[in-house]
């Protein structure tokens, strides 16, 4: 369609059912639209998204032979998509669309009928203005290259990389740690079936160590991340390990003779490690690698005691931090959570009194393959006769996390089981309120209700060590409020078990600014949809599994693993993707080679032609900022569909009435 | 060939314009056998009163140089008009206001208060200001009536063409006139003649830096400006970027000056300040508010800088009274 | 002010618009003299849009993009920053008072913030009274001039 063409818009305003009509007068839009130049017709609808909605665009599209269509409705970011899919049924270009947001920023913030009127006439006369300029924009196709690149090794990159490699696919699963494994490898049980952890993950690791199609990276972690859906370049740094994994034969030797030993990671400090270690007996890769910071050798250039019992000689003291190359067409972001430990956890005594533990602490202390094989012990070894789980540490509280964790409540129940399980000791449960909501999650807490745990409704204040009676005499007195009986408590126990939150993960912040992702407030990725689309991202091709987006369970982090599997396969079998056509573009005629758009463009998309002295764009890495053609100063850069004369007109228009 | 008829006039203008007619030098003889020149005020001498006797449309062209800052600037401009088929706005200050138009940034009462009464050459002690009429004994003596604000040509009468330049440039003076004078079919009206569409940093043959940053703003009359690079990849303000090239690049490249604008804003660009200070601020060397600001406080006056010759046909066109 | 303020407010796609959307999904009430343009990033935004806006009626212009280091297009709001910079220190020569135009950073999370900062941006421009650019451009009596 030519740009001169006499345009024929359309108005099709929405009542989306009462939201907008309640507040915003239908009527008077529609007649103030229709007396708008070059508006041809203007209609309201219940639904305009509705089929029938959408059937009705179609035909006066074809009656009115109408070019230009405007919904006034709900916001773009919902149903900008589903009217520019009318528009090209009916054999328009899509970019021939404007919808004015009269819904979220009308309707539903504004209390006064007449002003939210006055405002929606403004929107639409906007759109009507801006929409006559549009220009028919190509669609751009491009290859999705197959390969899927997996961040994050616990049990949600597990499960989407096992997905997409047993397709057919190829998978890069990087993890910053040895091992994969994740969390879900430090827990001995889990709720509410109590089956043991590592039997069920286990499996599933081995098959990743092993599966053909997938490209295991481990102590490694993505560095950049460039291009787009279909075709990302990533780049992934894998740190020093200082053994060949090629050579070495898993015999454990080197780890015996280590005479390093450090706080072990993945026992939360409650067990040592050497220098050379392996995350965990089961990790996969289940070969050792060299911690630089603590080995002798590699600071002081002694010992080398490994080098020497190593027998297939593995040991590599020159080994370097490398850099890997891959490309890939998806993106699946299963960088999970870590546990929060809130300043407040001193106020329960924590690093203060033996006995006190966090829940990842307590999940090993209580792990068969744990700093205890398995035993609730107390710091001096005896048996606890009295333990408190002291519930939302950090969590559902103003001053740390406003959210809840979701899953502390149902670990919790847990803990009491298998304190009561293991020692017979009596439980206390101090809970603000228990969320149970799961399947047979429920049930699982009337049964330990069933087993003698001590549920006190109240927060707990602060834990103590000074007695007020013998019987406090050397323990730890939980000091809380009974706010059902509205009594204040004071529960001598031998152990108290804080039950910390879940947080986003350490280098959320990289992987933000990488993958262009946004975060809520609480530092979890967002979602394009919180209902509708809540594994895929605003960036096209990245997509977000398991806890990066907010904390989930196991069974929710293995479906939303299955999810983002699924979105990766689909752009593989499909091959192609059609990519937003509005991306900038340089006007030879124009630009006179001054190279200030050449510093502004953040995707080094232009570049100085010599030959021809200007500017050229290139369009595949354009990902259409605007900010060239904000700052080209004779108008040579254009912002495609966001062209100045676009806005301008959209300015008076806005103004108008 | 009959000789075309032709007028020039000047309003609110220096005469720089005149004079660059004149420095096309002896091309004017050619001037003068194909034009009969019927109003010159700054080379010959003709009366208001002539022209007004003229027919409607009498005269082929007009080229009409100055700003509208008058009564009388206007009343010309319309008689003018009226008896041209062609009028050509002439220069800077009939195309965007000019440097008379900068007075938009201060009042009325403020001007003639600094011209009249507070400038130290003046001895005023009664203060009195000049007004359109003035009483005196027997009758009313008139002068024209000192506007408001300035205005461009063609915000008071619909104009031709437009040869932009603080004074356009006697080679593309002449390109015009030859022009006007071959009976060529002229470009479609409105159109700016004697000037490119590309800007100025199309001719400046400046090495420029890729990746810009200004770390401070310098100024030209504190240094001695590398001659081969970029004005902006030495701190320097060149409004270059933002304005039509054909000027012959008389200033950066002759007086290895700045350009500073006169030749107009590029086809495309409705607002020559603003688009420099989005041009130009991204190449700011901080993310600092604070260090931004002691940057920008390098230069005073940015209005004054970034709208020179274009305050007229600006956006915001003057200061609010 | 003897009129109902107008102002025209810039938002960028990803973090701003979407913030605003949510205090719609919120229903979070504001001021309904703000007149919402999206574009794709603050960093589209040029200057003259602002002027532009002035111009045509507006009594005040608000930008708002994502916070700083958290651009969609990793640097485009501290493009529009350093322009919002500038204009400001060059529009007091023009006699329209700094406070008219404002940047804000909102986040796709932040509907309330969005709410309150037009809310609170709505009172400081009522408090300036109208700018009525328009209206100052026509001439003032005396001057026999008529616009064309």
């Amino acid at each position: 369609m030519a740009r001169n063409e006499e345009s024929r818009v359309g108005v099709f305003v929405c009542h989306c059912g009462v939201n907008i009509s309640s507040v915003v007068n239908i009527d008077k839009v529609v007649q103030a639209a229709s007396q708008q130049e070059g508006v041809v017709v203007a209609k309201d609808y219940k639904f305009m998204c509705s089929t029938p909605g959408q059937e009705m665009i179609l035909a006066d599209i074809k009656e009115h032979k109408l070019n230009r269509i405007i919904v006034a409705a709900c916001s773009p970011r919902l149903h900008e998509e589903t009217f520019k899919k009318v528009l090209f049924t009916a054999g328009l270009n899509p970019y021939f669309f404007q919808m004015a947001n009269i819904r979220e920023q009308d309707a539903w913030v504004t209390e006064d009928k007449e002003l939210a009127t006055g405002k929606a006439i403004s929107l639409v006369t906007g759109a009507i203005r801006r929409v006559r300029l549009h220009e028919s924009l190509p669609t751009r196709e491009v290859d999705i290259k197959p390969g899927v690149l997996v961040i994050g090794g616990g049990i949600t990159g597990i499960e989407a990389a096992l997905q997409i490699a047993d397709a057919g696919h190829k998978v890069v699963l990087v993890e910053r740690e040895p091992s994969i494994g994740g969390h879900m490898a430090q827990f001995d049980k889990t709720f509410p079936t109590l089956d043991c952890s590592a039997c069920i993950l286990t499996p599933k690791m081995n098959s990743v160590g092993t599966h053909p199609n997938i490209n295991l990276m481990t102590s490694s972690e993505v560095t950049d991340v460039s291009g787009y859906i279909g075709n990302y370049d990533v780049t992934v740094k894998t740190k020093a390990r200082f053994v060949n994994h090629d050579l070495c034969t898993s015999c454990g030797d080197c780890m015996e003779k280590c005479p390093v030993k450090v706080p072990s990671e993945f026992d939360e400090g409650l067990e040592k490690r050497g220098a050379i270690y392996t995350l965990f007996p089961q990790g996969v890769p289940n070969k050792p690698v060299i911690d630089a910071e603590n080995c002798l050798m590699l600071i002081k250039e002694k010992c080398g005691l490994c080098e020497k019992v190593c027998e297939p000689g593995a040991i590599d003291f020159k080994d370097r931090e490398k850099e890997t190359s891959i490309t890939v067409g998806s993106i699946i972001t299963a960088t999970g959570y870590k546990f929060a430990k809130p300043s407040i956890l001193r106020d329960y005594g924590y690093g203060i009194f033996d006995n006190v533990l966090t829940a990842p602490e307590f999940e090993r202390l209580n792990n068969s393959a744990g700093p205890t094989v398995g035993e609730i012990l107390l710091k001096d070894g005896g048996k606890p006769q009295s333990v408190a789980i002291l519930h939302c540490i950090g969590s559902r509280d103003k001053n740390f996390n406003e959210y809840c964790s979701k899953v502390c409540c149902m670990y919790s129940l847990k803990f009491s089981h298998l304190v009561k399980e293991k020692t017979g000791a009596e439980v206390f449960e101090f809970y603000i309120d228990i969320r149970a909501a799961g399947k047979s999650y429920e049930e699982f807490y009337d049964r330990i209700r069933e087993e003698d745990v001590h549920f006190i409704r109240g927060k707990v204040g602060s834990v103590t060590n000074i007695p007020l009676n013998d019987e406090e005499k050397g323990k730890l007195v939980v000091i809380a409020e009974n706010t059902l009986a509205g009594k204040r408590l004071r529960v001598p126990v031998d152990m108290v078990i804080l039950s910390t939150g879940l947080e986003c993960s350490d280098g959320v912040t990289d992987m933000t600014r990488m993958l262009k992702l946004s975060i809520d407030k609480d530092g979890f990725f967002i979602e394009k949809h919180p209902k509708l689309a809540p594994t895929e991202t605003a960036t096209d091709g990245i997509y977000i599994a398991g806890c990066c987006s907010g904390p989930k369970d196991i069974p929710e982090s293995v479906a939303s693993a299955q999810a983002t599997a699924a979105m990766a396969l689909k752009l593989i079998s499909k091959g192609k993707v059609e990519v937003e056509a509005t991306t900038s573009w340089i006007n030879e005629e124009l630009c006179a080679g001054c190279k200030l758009c050449i510093g502004v463009c953040p995707y080094n998309a232009i570049e100085y032609d010599e030959e021809k002295g200007i500017s050229i764009l290139n369009e595949v890495l354009c990902k259409g900022c605007g900010t060239c053609a904000a700052t080209c100063p004779n108008g040579a850069a254009m912002a495609r569909h966001f062209n100045d004369q676009q806005i301008l007109n959209e300015i008076e228009g806005v103004l108008l009435s | 060939m009959s000789k075309l008829n032709l007028g020039i006039y000047w309003a609110a203008s220096c005469g720089g314009c005149d004079v660059a007619i004149l420095d096309i030098h002896e091309k004017i003889l050619d001037v003068n056998d194909a034009c009969r020149i019927h109003l010159w005020p700054i080379a010959m001498d003709f009366k208001y009163e002539d022209i007004k006797e003229l027919e409607d449309s009498f005269l082929d062209v007009t080229l009409f140089n100055g700003a509208i800052r008058n009564s009388e600037n206007e009343e010309l401009a319309r008689l003018l008009r009226r008896k041209s088929k062609v009028m050509v706005s002439f220069g800077s200050c009939a195309h965007t206001g000019g440097i008379p138009a900068l007075a938009n940034l201060y009042d009325k009462t403020d001007l003639l208060n600094r011209v009249y009464v507070e400038s130290e050459s003046t001895v005023n002690p009664e203060k009195i200001i000049p007004t359109p009429k003035t009483e005196v004994e027997e009758s009313c003596l008139e002068i024209p009536e000192f506007y408001d604000r300035v205005y461009s040509l063609a915000q008071v009468v619909d104009v031709d063409y437009f040869v932009p330049g603080c004074p356009p440039n006697p080679e593309r003076i002449w390109e015009v006139l030859e022009l006007i004078i071959s009976g060529k079919e002229l470009p479609p009206k409105g159109s700016v003649i004697g000037a490119t569409n590309k800007s100025l940093c199309d001719e400046c043959e400046r090495e420029k830096k890729d990746d810009k940053k200004i770390a401070e703003f310098r100024r030209i009359d504190r240094m001695i400006p590398d001659p081969e690079i970029c004005f902006l990849d030495q701190g320097l303000i060149c409004l270059g970027p933002v304005t039509r090239g054909g000027c012959g690049l008389q200033c950066v490249k002759q007086s290895a000056m700045p350009c500073r604008g006169c030749y107009g804003l590029p086809p495309d660009i409705s607002d020559q300040g603003a688009k420099m200070i989005s041009s130009l601020a991204p190449l700011i060397d901080s993310n600092d508010p604070d260090k931004i600001k002691e940057i920008l406080d390098q230069q005073p006056d940015l209005a004054g800088y970034f709208y020179r010759f274009s305050m007229s046909e600006s956006y915001l066109e003057r200061k609010k009274p | 002010m003897n009129r109902d303020p107008k102002i025209v407010a810039f938002l960028c796609h990803w973090c701003s618009y979407t913030g605003a959307d949510l205090a719609g999904t919120s229903r979070v009430k504001y001021s309904p003299h703000v007149r919402i343009i999206r574009i794709m990033c603050s960093g589209r935004i040029d200057t003259a849009f602002v002027l532009k806006a002035l111009r045509e009626g507006a009594d005040g212009v608000l930008i708002c993009g994502c916070h700083p280091g958290d651009c969609h297009y990793q640097s485009g709001n501290d493009k529009a920053l350093k322009r919002h910079i500038m204009l400001k220190q060059m529009i007091g020569q023009f006699g329209v008072e700094p406070e008219r135009i404002r940047l804000e950073w909102i986040s796709a999370s932040e509907g309330d913030l969005f709410a309150k900062i037009v809310d609170n941006f709505t009172e400081q421009v009522k408090n300036l009274g109208p700018l009525n650019w328009k209206e100052t451009m026509r001439p003032k009596s005396g001057e026999y001039h008529e616009q064309t």
